[in-house]
This record gives C-alpha cells, sequence and structure tokens, in this order.
C-alpha cells in the first residue's frame, strides 16, 4: 500500500499532466480552425483546376501525343509512394493510420513483383516506415520550420516528384495523406497523381460540353497545366493533412484530459481512504493504550 | 444582353477577390486580351503579367504569377498560381521567381528555353513595375 505522500505526489503529477494535455487540446482547436480555414480558401481553385483539366483531358487524352503525365509512361513496374505526415507526434492515430495505408500498399505492390520507392513528407511517417522499407525510401521533405504549409511548399515537392518522374524513376506515383472528414474522423486516403486522373464530377456532362477556344492550342496548355496540377493536389493533401493532424491532436488530447481527470479521482478516493485508515489505526492505539492503563 | 459579368480571381491558398465586372484584361501567354460580357467562350494559360478589373467598385489591378483564365459568355475565372494586388506587389517577390525562372532557362534546352526566356523577360518587366 503506498503511503500518503506518494500518492500526494502522484495525483500532483497527474494534475500538471492533465494541465500540459488540456493546453495541447487548446492550441490544436485554435490551430485546427486555422487550418480549416486555410482548406476552405482552396477548395475554390482545385474544383476549379480540376473541372477544366477534367474538360482538356478528356479532349486530348485518348491521342497518342498527350503529354505522359497524363496517359503514363506505358508501363505499370516501378511505383512511388510519397507518403505525407505530420512532423510530431502526440496526435492519436494519425500518423500510424497513414502508414499503415502506405505499408499495406507497398506490400501489396511488392507482391505483384512491382518495384516500391517511398518519398516521405514529414518526420513521423520516415520513422515508421524506416523499419520495414529502409531501402525504398529515396527521399525526404522536411517540414519542420515551416509554421503554415503555403502553396510554395506544395510546388517544391511537386518540382521533386516532378524531376523523378522525368529522369525516369518511377511510373506511377500514389499521394498517401489523411482526409479530413472532422475532428472525431480522419480518413486515411491514398491518391494518384501520376499519371493523372480526373473525375469528371456526374451530371456536370453539359458543362464540359462548351466549346472552348483554346490559347495556345489545347496540348500546350495541358503539358502547362498538368505539373501545377500536380503542384494543387499535392497541396490540397498538404492542407487536408494539417487540418486533419490537429483534429486528431484535439481528440487525442481530449482523452488524454479525461483520463488524467479520472484518474486524480480515483488516486484521490484511495488517497482519502488511506487517511482515513491511519487515522482510525492511530485512535485504535490511542484506545488501547487507554484502555491497557 | 448583361453588362456586368461574374469575375473571380482565385489562388490556390485563397479566393483573391470575387465579385460582378465590367471588363478584365488578363496578361494570357499569347497576348494581352479583355474579357467581356458575351465574350466567346476560351481557355488560356497567363504569362506573368498584370490583370486589370473594372469592378463595380472601380478599377482593381492585381499581378498574376502562371495559371490559367476560363472565359465565358457570363463569367471570367481566372487561377492564378501566385496573385497579389498590384500595389502590394514588392521587388523581392518578384525577384525570387525571377531567380527560379532563370535556373530554368540555364537548365533547359532547344524551345523549351524560349519559352524560358520569355518567362524571365516577363517577370523582369513585372518586377520593373514593381514599386520599391
Amino acid at each position: 500500500m503506498p503511503s500518503l505522500k506518494d500518492l500526494k505526489n502522484r495525483i500532483n503529477s497527474v494534475k500538471s499532466t492533465r494541465k500540459i494535455t488540456q493546453a495541447m487540446q487548446m492550441v490544436a482547436a485554435a490551430k485546427l480552425r486555422r487550418a480549416e480555414e486555410a482548406a476552405e480558401a482552396a477548395r475554390p481553385y482545385a474544383e476549379r483546376f480540376n473541372a477544366v483539366m477534367a474538360g482538356l483531358a478528356g479532349s486530348v487524352g485518348g491521342s497518342d501525343s498527350a503529354p505522359k503525365l497524363l496517359s503514363g509512361t506505358g508501363e505499370d513496374k516501378v511505383h512511388l509512394l510519397v507518403v505525407m505526415t505530420a512532423e510530431r507526434g502526440l496526435c492519436g492515430g494519425f500518423n500510424s493510420s497513414i502508414v499503415k495505408l502506405a505499408r499495406a500498399h507497398a506490400t501489396e505492390l511488392a507482391g505483384k513483383g512491382k518495384t516500391v520507392k517511398i518519398l516521405t513528407v514529414g518526420k513521423k511517417g520516415r520513422e515508421q516506415l524506416r523499419r520495414d522499407w529502409p531501402d525504398a525510401l529515396v527521399g525526404h521533405v522536411d517540414l519542420s520550420d515551416v509554421k503554415r504549409v503555403g502553396y510554395a511548399n506544395a510546388a517544391d515537392i511537386a518540382r521533386d516528384v516532378l524531376g523523378r518522374f522525368d529522369a525516369g524513376e518511377f511510373d506511377v506515383a500514389t499521394i498517401f495523406y489523411s482526409e479530413f472528414e472532422s475532428v472525431v474522423s480522419q480518413i486515411p486516403t491514398a491518391t494518384q497523381i501520376i499519371p493523372a486522373k480526373f473525375d469528371v464530377p456526374e451530371g456536370e456532362e453539359a458543362a464540359e460540353s462548351v466549346p472552348y477556344d483554346y490559347e495556345p492550342d489545347e496540348e500546350a496548355i495541358l503539358a502547362d497545366l498538368l505539373p501545377r496540377g500536380v503542384a494543387t493536389q499535392i497541396f490540397t493533401a498538404l492542407l487536408e493533412n494539417a487540418a486533419s493532424e490537429q483534429g486528431a491532436r484535439m481528440s487525442a488530447m481530449d482523452n488524454a484530459t479525461r483520463n488524467a481527470g479520472e484518474m486524480i479521482d480515483r488516486l484521490t478516493i484511495e488517497f482519502n481512504r488511506t487517511r482515513q485508515a491511519v487515522i482510525t489505526n492511530e485512535l485504535i492505539e490511542i484506545i488501547s493504550g487507554a484502555e491497557a492503563l | 444582353m448583361a453588362d456586368t459579368m461574374k469575375f473571380d480571381l482565385v489562388s490556390p491558398e485563397a479566393r483573391v477577390v470575387s465579385g460582378q465586372a465590367v471588363s478584365v484584361q488578363i496578361p494570357g501567354a499569347e497576348g494581352d486580351l479583355t474579357a467581356m460580357p458575351n465574350h466567346a467562350p476560351v481557355i488560356t494559360t497567363l504569362r506573368p503579367g498584370f490583370l486589370r478589373a473594372e469592378m463595380d467598385g472601380g478599377v482593381q489591378e492585381f499581378a498574376v504569377f502562371g495559371g490559367f483564365a476560363e472565359i465565358t459568355a457570363e463569367a471570367a475565372s481566372v487561377l492564378a498560381e501566385h496573385a497579389v494586388a498590384k500595389a502590394d506587389l514588392t521587388r523581392e517577390a518578384v525577384e525570387g521567381h525571377l531567380e527560379k525562372a532563370r535556373a530554368a532557362m540555364d537548365a533547359a534546352e532547344g524551345p523549351a528555353q524560349d519559352l524560358a526566356a520569355k518567362l524571365v523577360a516577363d517577370l523582369t518587366a513585372l518586377s520593373e513595375a514593381a514599386t520599391a
């Protein structure tokens, strides 16, 4: 049975832990709001961009001269997995769930005899993947100095990926990130970015059929826009990830705070009981001492 | 016949402006063009330059870097990779782009080099026009 002093110490230490988790939760909540706003602000661009690209890809995609970014290299041997995780931990299962998805994907591809290359964005994913796929890691993008992800960060990653593509290092690229649905639910997602795929939203076929004039011609525009499309998709993923990370951290810290509270209650009861037992003990000693006289 | 059209200028990070405009002068890759209501549908890529929109609240000018514009009879949407109000444009900001463009020009060959050289020229013009 722990002494009263031990219990008191433990209660105090859990109390200070609770203070920290509570503060982290509030910080995450504030950051989440900002991250959500950023993701919201980026939506019009991404949506419009994809709509135009879908139209363009539809009209040019079939031809032989279609850019490689759209039609692929014609092979399916080397896969690049761009795994985007957070730079920091203490955010529940956020990093692990993305890594888990990427790992399953990599194992499946390797099982089919394909070569897997992994580019990690964010320290946490790298740490986890290094154990299973030490040889597959081809690069790492460090965002730990970046306070707010901007389009420039996405453009840098895109440039890296496109450079590798032009150098013939891979055939297919897929990004892994966590889609933000709500504070309690973030969905790890895999999206193929090279060769580019554009989903034409249902029911918008009529809008697509407007005969646009293209300046310069369709193929030149497509060649100009496809690399930007990669950057846009990476940017969207980064923003979703940022929001998801804060959401996951917020709920993880909320849980931790609640657990700490429960623990404090339990320890306090134990403390009181022990104190009572000590008092009772002392009384018995005094009474039996008095009776003996 | 409508005498205004919907005008949006969006960058990846934010919706820069959105509203009704009488005309929008766009720096297209193959020359400037002015979009007005009932313009024929056009999609054009952008070169770095100034975009001038005549809007309800007066004329607004922006510097845009790359991207594309989608013009229809009722709307003009400009999706710029980077867009700032002309007044906020600083020379340092342009220099950053210019540096990358120069590096790309040096690395490029053949027709791509001409394109890159054009980009550098456009950016240089933009840099000279920038205040301070």
